[in-house]
């Protein structure tokens, strides 16, 4: 069985308790799988938090893991989905010498063309923001690296699914019980 | 802890009392049904010992020599009596020293809550004197863990550490609890945990899979159950020998699910797995379809996942989705509670035997018995087996006796001759091979089953690993039996280093020192067996006493335990020398 390795987005909803992370990093690292990100904020529920971990697995491996993640108490749901059932986007940031922007016409062309923000601008240095694909980002800081980055950050993958969650549904089932 | 997002229900008794945290611990304690508890005092737990002082008399606490043996006492009682075991320690090396016995509660399902001590709040994270992170390092071995720094949390937080402990696919629970905690005084009142939002333990059973099982099980030429655990935590011992008996299914059994059906049914045809019998590995791979009930497919009873009964339809009874799939492609999942699962296919289930089918079994058994069993049990030559040791214990205890056993050789001897009438009677470590679990998991089986006979049967290695014991033995007068067969090796391992690694004994010869002087300086009667014609009376005057009570067997030393299947080899190579 030599199945193909993608890149899954495993979305999972939880209580908000101190640990928890914790507990479902160990998943991964117990199976010696590398987390290319992992981003956690609140969900569309109140209280419910949302995990969003991207990795290079198999199906199998994806189906095995949302599985051992499930049974984890305070986890209330897991799924799994390929680049094709997501919506989802990056987002980063550059500090870039002030001096430059005069200096080197170039990147103001680049900001536009790129549809990136501009966050501040002071004497010393001016701080760029831009959201999207990773290819694009990554395109992004090649153009500017060759006038010099004080500083780069990138976010871990953001993503909402094309298909309905029933989160909700599954907790009004459960508290209704 | 956030008690907005905690969302568990309770039943609601709201009487209040003003008590401190370490009070509250106690009448937790009480509340659940603890009669028992096992553990350790030291610095962190000290309030909670002061309460313990206090309440003698309601709760009974027993002091361990080692926190190692106060988890495994605690996984005894669990495991002998379905209850939740409760093990004690103080912050630190005493936390730490629990960590293989939850380990091994949580790879064997087996419920546990575990309390620990834990240094003030305020000197969280400035690497205090005994501080250690217990959550953090207990978090991959728990079911679920917490620590609670404010003594408001204690109830909720013990009544949903009993619940998770017991509910569903049971494990270990370690809540650890600072000082600070203990000392401060709250409004008491206790409410038990009936669910947690987050959490669904045992699916309810879906009608629809039973009977696309049943109708694979009906229209099977030759059909295999091997059941597991599963079968004695759900309490479905009668539903699977009523289904047993209705479709007339030769049925195996794993290490852990060992005493679920007595070991004289005839239906019943033995382990599987690396040292189980002949027959039911042999023919795993020649069943049309293979009926897994309640086990997990380790890698112990499959061998090479590659040629595992390929040829057959696989369904498989499990509470854990996780476990579905996991190792083997099943074809039917039948998904809940095997006591309502099981209760539910014998409805869809025709009247059937199978003796042609059964025939086989027996046929394969009677070459095992021929090229193996014989000479375990009725040797010829003149070193003792262990085999024999296990027929006389048999025939002593009448087969009603609970035989704990360690890690090892003897420990795949006892689970393969051992004769089981009840339920729970076969407690050993079986997915984390913890040696030095025998010892103080007999204590715990013994506290918990006073009515029962419990016999311990160790290796000469790993009776060592938790020795200490014996003080416990001795200090609360636990009328347990002791048999250590002793090999002067570590037998398992030397077993494969005679088969793989050319008899290069590394490090697994053991110089043992007196081990009934030991025994006798416990003051626990003790009596040593080199012979053969002294076996049978030193055994039954094991079983007769009435106290605690020390045997060592002394065995051929170099013997080899077959059948055998090699580690990633077919179950079908399974080797009988």
């Amino acid at each position: 069985m030599n199945e193909e390795i993608k890149t899954y987005t495993i979305s999972v909803y939880t209580e908000n308790n101190i640990g928890l992370l914790n507990r479902i990093s160990a998943i991964f690292q117990r199976r010696t799988i590398n987390i290319e990100s992992l981003t956690t904020s609140q969900s569309e529920i109140e209280n419910v938090n949302r995990f969003v971990i991207v990795v290079n697995i198999t199906e199998s491996q994806a189906k095995k893991i949302v599985g051992q993640i499930e049974k984890q108490v305070e986890v209330i749901k897991a799924y799994y989905h390929d680049d094709h059932e997501t919506i989802f986007t990056e987002s980063c940031m550059f500090k870039i010498k002030s001096e430059l922007l005069f200096d080197e016409p170039q990147i103001q062309n680049i900001i536009k063309e790129s549809d990136t923000r501009i966050v501040t601008v002071n004497k010393e240095f001016f701080v760029l923001e831009k959201s999207g694909r990773r290819h694009e980002i990554e395109a992004l800081r090649r153009d500017l690296n060759a006038f010099g980055i004080m500083q780069f950050v990138r976010s871990g993958r953001i993503a909402v699914t094309k298909d309905e969650m029933k989160v909700t549904e599954l907790l009004s089932q459960i508290k209704n019980q | 802890m956030n008690t907005e997002t905690m969302e568990t229900n309770k039943t609601a008794t709201t009487k209040t009392e003003r008590i401190s945290g370490c009070e509250a611990i106690i009448r937790c304690l009480i509340a659940e049904g603890v009669d028992i508890l096992y553990g350790y005092p030291g610095g962190a737990i000290m309030p909670v010992y002061d309460e313990l002082f206090k309440y003698q008399g309601k709760i009974h606490h027993v002091l361990t020599r080692h926190e190692q043996g106060a988890a495994h006492a605690a996984q005894g009682y669990a495991r002998i009596s379905g209850k939740v075991g409760v093990a004690m320690a103080t912050s630190g090396p005493g936390a730490t020293n629990l960590i293989t016995g939850i380990a091994d509660a949580q790879i064997d399902s087996t419920p546990l809550v575990c309390i620990t001590g834990q240094v003030p709040s305020h000197l969280l994270g400035s690497d205090a004197f005994q501080e250690t992170d217990i959550v953090g390092i207990s978090t991959p071995v728990t079911k679920w863990n917490h620590q609670i720094t404010n003594a408001e949390d204690i109830p909720e937080v013990i009544a949903k550490a009993f619940y998770i402990a017991k509910s569903g696919r049971p494990g270990p629970v370690l809540i650890d609890i600072t000082k600070d905690a203990q000392f401060q005084e709250f409004d008491f009142s206790y409410e038990k945990c009936e669910s947690v939002r987050s959490y669904n333990p045992a699916p309810k059973t879906n009608i629809e899979s039973v009977k696309a099982a049943a109708e694979l099980i009906n229209n099977a030429k030759k059909p295999m159950i091997v059941w597991g655990q599963g079968v004695i935590l759900g309490e479905a011992e009668e539903e699977l020998k009523a289904v047993i008996e209705k479709a007339g299914i030769p049925s195996a059994w794993t290490i852990l699910g060992a005493s679920a059906i007595p070991t004289s049914h005839p239906l019943n045809i033995g382990m599987v797995g690396m040292h189980g019998n002949y027959a039911p590995n042999k023919l795993t791979n020649e069943c049309d379809v293979l009926i897994a009930i309640g086990m997990r497919f380790d890698d112990r009873v499959t061998g090479d996942l590659n040629t595992y009964a390929k040829q057959a339809k696989v369904i498989h009874f499990d509470i854990d989705p996780a476990e579905i799939d996991k190792n083997v492609k099943t074809d039917v999942a039948v998904l809940g509670d095997s006591k309502e699962s099981l209760g539910l296919l014998l409805n869809e289930l025709n009247p059937n035997s199978h003796e042609a089918w059964l025939q086989e079994f027996k046929d394969l058994y009677a070459i095992e018995y021929e090229q193996v069993i014989k000479g375990d049990l009725l040797p010829e030559k003149e070193g003792l087996t262990m085999g024999e040791v296990l027929k006389e214990i048999n025939a002593q205890s009448k087969g009603d006796a609970a035989i704990v056993s360690d890690v090892g050789q003897h420990q795949m001897i006892a689970c393969r001759y051992a004769k089981f009438n009840k339920t729970k009677s076969n407690i050993t470590s079986g997915g984390l091979g913890t040696m030095g679990f025998a010892l103080p998991a007999a204590i715990g089986a013994k506290m918990a089953a006073p009515e029962r006979e419990v016999v311990a049967i160790i290796g000469d290695g790993g009776y060592q690993m938790n020795i200490q014991e014996l003080g416990t033995i001795f200090q609360q007068e636990v009328p347990v039996k002791i048999v250590v067969l002793n090999n002067e090796f570590l037998g398992m391992v030397r077993q494969w280093q005679q088969l793989f690694f050319d008899k290069r004994y590394a490090s697994t010869e053991m110089t043992n020192p007196d081990f009934v002087t030991i025994a006798k300086g416990y003051h626990i009667d003790a009596k040593r067996v080199t012979k053969r014609e002294e076996l049978a009376d030193a055994v039954k005057d094991m079983i007769t006493s009435k106290s605690s009570y020390f045997l060592e067997v002394c065995v051929e030393k170099e013997d080899n335990v077959f059948p055998m299947v090699p580690a990633g080899a077919s179950v079908s190579d399974v080797r009988l020398s």
